[in-house]
């Protein structure tokens, strides 16, 4: 296999033979007379060449090789060329990068790349237009070119990443990227954006918490216009940190379809976290004892009754819960609802006297009745457990089973 | 324990009295048997049981939603839908045993005008020697008195049967509410549908605890019954067995003439082996329940 020092010894010798002084290097042409073969490498081993197709096709095909390779004037050139600088023309892109969670990530010693751009977008010189299927940032690709470092476990745990390519391509957003080649779905970039990419904690951030709204309800319209109307979209538009924004509901990555059971069944309790006691007395009725179980996920949830997104107090008239609406809000499930129905508190606490008096003497009853019937007999079964033994022992003094 | 010990003790074992000081070694061929409960009550305790666990298996699965067994229990049936068809599924063959049952009452009571249904030594309505009973007995159990003389539904027996009819009455009716609630609510305020859950509950959890300890404790599992008494089954038992539990009736049989109406032959040995598998199972599914009722409990 030829090296690079054997072609130089080559050159070198043809050079003194012929006495032609040192080239400068222009088209392509004369660079690709050596780098054009594929198994060309450096000293130390790694390929230098170049497929000059390829490179004729991606975006930087039109340039010449010293655009970058600025170092370079002519031939001979030096053993290692400076790393090429992308900035030189992609400034915008470049600064946004350097404010980003990735500029730690961009120190050339971190993944072996000699420029942090190629990390994402790929091959130097094989970069096409992120509109091109083969594009490493093309939408139905992102995910898997952000999981070369996010889905990587070993790589997550040695440098703290969030590792969160599984769960991603398991959501509903990852299903119709990865399975239905859904290009509008949510790729890594819809939520996160590509070179300024900040942490969550950053205010700035598209997914600080209160900007998460705004992130999803960027495709999310409808629904986000109705989270906006709701109570909660209200909080957080005041500036309550505490309001539930999508994510909380949803999660961030592995976001299930919302009528699936799972997302049923792990969505029930996230409204407890904030709604302590309507979660505990909503845990006392039929709806929860049967959707506690899996299965039967139909049972009335939170959001059945209140709304997912157009959450609205009682007292609005346009809530689901306001009396008026109540016999078609209950309907939607139970049919034949009527006035007298809807008189169930689905949040009644039979253990509170002052607000549910009736069911409050009715839990006391029973709970008397269950502990007098079963203390009378528990009495009544120990004494006749003991002097039916004692009788029977006395009865056979000697020998048999249980003497 | 040797084998040949064991062995040597079985012949005793199987024709030890009950309660009873003298022991009768009649050869097994003389042993008369008397009948105890006819073919159809002891379908109806069939059916009852039967009924009853599977409707308690569910039931305390779903009123300890929460606990660790109910969610794994739910998980191997595939979700809440089979457990909850199978609780409605049994309630309607209770309500319809339940109904048989009342039609029966009704019938040889009001129609028939049939003597000792209502009241008598034969009625499951309960009198005055009831309440002498149950004081005899517990002066006995402290060793003040006599055993009393027991007729054919001893007072403890009267109670299991109107703890099951009321129990039936109360959870069914409260069941069927919650079941058709859009239909109860047309004669029902909205906050009974709220009372029904609460009362279906605890009223289950009572029949439940009373059933798995105390009826399995009286009935089958004290001394002179242990392990189980088998005569609900085979529908008979032999004639000292019951001269010994039941006295006043034996004794009001013989003086009524009745006897011989009632002597009958030993129960086959596949009924006994069949009654003792059914039996069993049932008591160990019973004291499994009442287990996990128990844990769920103290798990809060």
């Amino acid at each position: 296999m030829k090296t690079v020092s054997s072609l130089a010894l080559a050159f070198f010798a043809s050079g003194l033979l012929l006495v032609v002084p040192v080239r400068s290097l222009h088209a392509q042409t004369d660079c690709l007379s050596c780098h054009g073969d594929s198994t060309l490498q450096d000293a130390s081993g790694h390929s230098i060449g170049v497929d000059g197709n390829k490179f004729h096709s991606s975006v930087h095909g039109s340039l010449e090789c010293s655009n970058c390779h600025t170092d370079i004037k002519g031939y001979p050139h030096p053993d290692k060329p400076a790393a090429v600088q992308c900035e030189t023309c992609h400034a915008e892109e470049a600064s946004a990068l350097a404010g980003s969670v990735h500029a730690k990530a961009s120190e050339p010693s971190l993944h072996g790349a000699p420029n942090a751009c190629l990390n994402c977008h790929g091959s130097p010189h094989q970069i096409v237009a992120k509109t091109d299927p083969n594009s490493p940032v093309y939408p139905l690709n992102i995910p898997k070119t952000c999981g070369v470092c996010h889905g990587n476990a070993a790589m997550a745990k040695k440098y703290g990443l969030p590792n969160v390519y599984a769960s991603y391509i398991d959501s509903i957003h990852g299903f119709a990227i990865g399975k239905e080649g859904l290009l509008v779905a949510a790729n890594c970039t819809s939520c996160h954006g590509s070179h300024k990419i900040l942490s969550h904690r950053d205010p700035q951030s598209s997914t600080y918490r209160t900007n998460i709204p705004a992130t999803c309800g960027s495709c999310h319209v409808g629904i986000n216009e109705q989270y906006q109307k709701g109570i909660h979209g209200k909080a957080v538009a005041a500036g309550n940190p505490n309001a539930p924004v999508c994510t909380d509901c949803h999660t961030a990555h592995g976001i299930l379809e919302p009528t699936s059971a799972d997302f049923r069944m792990q969505s029930t309790p996230v409204c407890g976290n904030c709604h302590r006691d309507k979660f505990s007395t909503y845990r006392d009725t039929f709806h929860s004892q049967l959707g506690l179980l899996g299965g039967y996920v139909e049972t009335a949830r939170c959001w059945d009754c209140h709304e997912a997104h157009e959450v609205l107090p009682a007292s609005d008239p346009n809530s689901p819960i306001a009396k008026a609406n109540l016999v078609k809000t209950c309907g939607r499930c139970h049919a034949g609802a009527n006035a007298s129905f809807v008189g169930y508190q689905p949040h009644a606490n039979a253990r509170n006297r002052r607000l549910n008096p009736a069911l409050y003497y009715i839990r006391l009853f029973m709970n008397l009745l269950l502990a007098s019937v079963l203390t009378f007999f528990l009495l009544h079964t120990v004494l006749w457990l003991v002097r039916s033994r004692f009788q029977q022992v006395k009865s056979k003094p000697a020998g048999g089973k249980n003497a | 324990m040797p084998d040949d010990v064991e062995s040597a003790m079985k012949p005793e074992e199987a024709v030890q009295p009950r309660e009873s000081s003298v022991a009768v070694a009649a050869p097994e061929a003389r042993t008369r048997y008397v009948l105890r409960f006819t073919l159809g009550q002891r379908y109806l305790h069939a059916v009852l049981f039967t009924t009853f666990l599977v409707l308690a298996a569910t039931g305390l699965t779903m009123r300890f939603s929460g606990s660790v067994w109910a969610i794994r229990a739910a998980k191997l049936v595939d979700g809440f839908g089979t457990i909850l068809f199978f609780h409605k599924f049994c309630a309607l063959i209770l309500t319809l045993a339940f109904l048989i049952h009342v039609r029966e009452i009704v019938a040889r009571g009001l129609f028939k005008r049939e003597k000792g249904i209502f009241w008598g030594p034969t009625s499951m309505v309960a009198n005055w020697k009831d309440v002498k009973d149950l004081v005899g007995h517990m002066g006995w159990f402290l060793g003040l008195g006599p055993k009393p003389k027991f007729e054919r539904y001893a007072y403890w027996e009267k109670f299991d049967y109107w703890a099951v009819f009321w129990g039936m009455v109360v959870i069914g009716f409260s069941g069927y509410a919650m079941w058709f609630a859009p239909f109860f609510a047309r004669f029902l305020p909205g906050w009974a549908l709220n009372a029904a859950l609460v009362i279906h509950s605890e009223e289950g959890l009572l029949a439940i605890l009373f059933i798995f300890s105390i009826h399995f404790v009286n009935t089958h599992l004290r001394p002179d019954s242990f392990p189980m008494d088998m005569v609900i089954f085979t529908g008979r038992e032999s004639e000292e067995e019951f001269k010994n539990r039941r006295p006043d009736e034996y004794r009001r049989m013989i003086r009524e003439g009745k006897s011989a109406a009632r002597i009958t032959d030993a129960p086959p040995k596949w009924l006994i082996n069949f009654s003792r598998v059914v039996g069993f199972t049932a008591i160990l599914i019973g004291l499994t329940l009442l287990i996990l009722t128990l844990s769920a409990y103290i798990a809060g």
